[in-house]
């Protein structure tokens, strides 16, 4: 396998992660894109782990370890970002972002 | 069998299942931001994140890919379904993009791709993997609780400190 393979799948969930974010104006929806661009990112951590333990024929798991401290922080990023919209809707019943003006200039 | 031909057949069916896993993962993603329906696009969501774990699996990851179907698929898919029900999204139809919207963020996403493609390829062309090394879930464990010890506890009061928040947070008073 090449570690290309994963590289560009990674890049390409990472991409439709960004346009979702800058796309969708419901709060939830934002939310899913940023988990769609964490798992790229940690795809490429792992492939990077493996990548390197397959050539130095040792085993090194620290991408993998960086992976789960990314996945425990997604789970504490969504935890409180679900919280902070659904204050958002018992404030001003929508969770659409573009209404969230409050302290424009 | 001689070894070396075993070899190249393993290697081929890694690639064919990768291949297979990875189309199905950019199809589910692209439907993630695109579908009209958020109920879909939550369940579109298990699909590619059910995929990241099959790619954990062909990188010999084996607890990565466990804990990402019980973080991820048991905790995280459920917590969006519960934001979405307690938001009373509209499940029908939810046009909430509009068209400038949608090719200001298509334009942006696609020279992002073409500049990471580019730098991709020419840095990685000819990164081919040697013989995978299975790294089981004690190597992982002995690696976290003797180099990453410190950076391992931080993270525990980091989400008690995000469970605490969003209990705070989402309080009714």
């Amino acid at each position: 396998m090449l570690l290309n393979q994963f590289l560009f799948l990674a890049a390409i969930l990472f991409c439709v992660g960004v346009y979702g974010v800058l796309a969708r104006r419901n709060g939830v929806m934002v939310l899913m894109s940023v988990e769609l661009i964490l798992n790229a990112v940690n795809i490429n951590l792992v492939a990077f782990g493996a990548y390197h333990s397959s050539l130095d024929q040792g085993l090194d798991v620290s991408g993998q370890v960086f992976a789960l401290f990314v996945i425990a922080i997604a789970a504490a990023e969504v935890g409180v970002g679900l919280a902070l919209i659904l204050l958002l809707y018992r404030n001003s019943r929508s969770i659409d972002v573009d209404d969230i003006d409050l302290m424009k200039g | 069998m001689k070894p070396v031909s075993m070899m190249a057949e393993l290697m081929v069916a890694e690639n064919i299942a990768f291949y297979v896993i990875a189309a199905v993962m950019v199809f589910a993603a692209v439907r993630v931001v695109t579908t009209k329906n958020i109920v879909h696009a939550a369940l579109y969501l298990v699909l590619v994140l059910a995929g990241v774990a099959g790619q954990y699996i062909l990188l010999a990851a084996e607890f990565v890919a466990v804990t990402q179907v019980l973080v991820y698929i048991g905790a995280i898919v459920v917590l969006f379904l519960f934001g979405i029900m307690l938001t009373r999204a509209p499940t029908g139809d939810l046009d909430d993009s509009n068209r400038e919207q949608r090719v200001v963020g298509a334009t942006i996403a696609a020279l992002l791709l073409g500049v990471m493609g580019y730098t991709l390829w020419k840095a990685y062309r000819d990164g081919h993997f040697g013989v995978m090394q299975v790294q089981t879930t004690s190597n992982v464990a002995t690696s976290i609780f003797s180099s990453y010890l410190i950076p391992f506890e931080v993270i525990s009061v980091v989400l008690l400190a995000a469970l605490i928040g969003a209990i705070v947070i989402a309080r009714r008073d």
